[in-house]
């Protein structure tokens, strides 16, 4: 692959083409934060987390979605992109309810984990307090819209990995909701597998286990990986 | 060196960061000889004292009595911390924000069992509710946070070290969680 040079925070990089700068960031050591970045799913550049600033460019672009080339020059952590990550997870608390303490994914929720990290000790927005409904219609799973950030990695996996495609949003904005199956219950979907992927990469506590309670509910994501190189190994012609 | 006089309240909580504080154990010995603690639920103070040097508050403000007092505590305190994540966020006690108060106070005292008075009466009796529950810095200005539900001991102890010290409170990444 052909190599290209780029600057990071001042510092001459060596990449590959085709990679995107997050890869290569993190490739050098950079952390960026992410939220509906998951390696292996495809990226989509939804939570705008991982914003870096082009030189060049009047607006900040999303890293996971945005090929470096030769001669870029990008800063990853400016007080202006540090304030607008703050500011997007602020928003996203406030807009949905998240309240950690009754949650089952507390203590192992990445939105949470994102907030202390970005150093959010309160939120300065008014919490909008929208009553979402909850999905616990299926046997084993279950779906509450008040945790939901639309990272979208449930849509992503169950059509990417899964091959279902059981899931998709409605609506636009703050009104948009995941739905099962053109928007009915997810117990009556037909074409959920109840292989539990979507649960697994929820980063939040969004989708879970049923029976799960507060601060009970684990997510175990190496099946991503293993399945993702035995098909990689498999298209080569070596065993899978 | 004159001792840190200390408040604590407790507006819309449980008490359980109340119970943190106290699971300082003996920890509250050895910082006693540098705090004073001049109001509480711990203490048998009546009204809210002049010049307090730090008030750390629990719960979220809830009604006109929160209100009230939260307001008497930003005039007459230098610091003023929001101790949990009812404090900071509504937390538990804003879910009854899904409701209009008068639906709420049907469905906690009239659609069960028993008799409370309704309405204009019940105004008479119970503490009035404020049309939503807020976050203490939506109503005052707020200075430093210690979150958590409740937030362990080791919070408070750092956040009143630094205190102690005449610094800033400033947690951790791991002792800011929400939660
Ligand atoms: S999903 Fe749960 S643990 Fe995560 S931020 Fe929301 S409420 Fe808190
Ligand atoms: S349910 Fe979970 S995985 Fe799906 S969009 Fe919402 S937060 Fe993301
Ligand atoms: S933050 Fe938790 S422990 Fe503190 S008052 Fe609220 S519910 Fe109780
Ligand atoms: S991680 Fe890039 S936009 Fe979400």
């Amino acid at each position: 692959m052909p190599a290209i040079t780029l600057t990071i925070n001042n510092d001459l990089i060596s990449a590959r083409q085709g990679q995107t700068l997050l890869e290569v960031a993190r490739e050098h050591g950079i952390e960026i934060p992410t939220l509906c970045h998951l390696d292996g799913l495809e990226a989509m550049g939804g939570c705008r987390l991982c914003l870096v600033e082009l030189q060049g460019s009047s607006r900040p672009v999303p890293s996971c979605v945005t090929r470096a080339a030769e001669g870029m020059v990008v800063t990853t952590h400016s007080d202006k992109l540090v304030e607008y990550r703050k500011m997007l997870v602020e928003l996203l608390l406030a807009e949905r309810t998240h309240t950690c303490s009754i949650c089952v994914q507390n203590n192992n929720c990445e939105l949470q984990t994102l907030a202390a990290k970005l150093g959010i000790d309160h939120v300065r927005f008014d919490y909008l307090n929208q009553q979402l409904p909850m999905d616990a219609s299926r046997e084993r799973f279950a779906l509450d819209h008040n945790r939901c950030v639309l990272c979208l990695r449930c849509v992503r996996v169950c059509d990417a990995v899964e091959g279902a495609h059981t899931w998709d949003v409605r609506g636009r904005g703050s009104t948009s909701r995941i739905v099962a199956d053109l928007d009915r219950p997810w117990g009556t979907s037909t074409s959920c597998t109840d292989c539990g992927k979507c649960v697994q990469l929820c980063p939040t506590g969004a989708l879970f286990k049923k029976g799960a309670t507060v601060g009970e509910m684990r997510k175990e994501r190496s099946f991503l990986n293993r399945i993702l190189e035995r098909r990689r190994l498999a298209a080569q012609g070596g065993t899978p | 060196m004159s001792r840190l006089r200390l408040a604590t309240a407790w507006l819309g909580g449980c008490s359980g960061c109340h119970m943190s504080f106290l699971d300082l154990g003996e920890q509250l010995i050895e910082i006693s000889d540098a705090l004073e603690l001049v109001y509480g639920p711990l203490v048998d103070a009546k009204e809210f004292p002049e010049e307090v040097d730090v008030a750390l508050i629990e719960g979220a403000v809830a009604n006109f009595e929160n209100l009230e007092l939260l307001q008497q505590i930003r005039n007459r305190s230098k610091l003023l911390i929001s101790f949990g994540d009812c404090a900071i966020t509504g937390n538990v006690t804003s879910l009854r924000n899904f409701f209009s108060v008068d639906d709420l106070l049907t469905a906690v005292y009239h659609a069960g069992p028993g008799s409370a008075p309704r309405s204009d009466e019940a105004d008479q009796v119970l503490p009035e509710l404020l049309p939503r529950v807020l976050p203490l810095h939506q109503v005052v200005e707020v200075d430093a946070y210690i979150p958590g539900c409740p937030p362990d001991p080791e919070r408070i102890m750092a956040a009143l070290s630094a205190l102690l010290q005449g610094q800033t409170v400033q947690l951790s990444e791991e002792q800011r969680t929400f939660g």
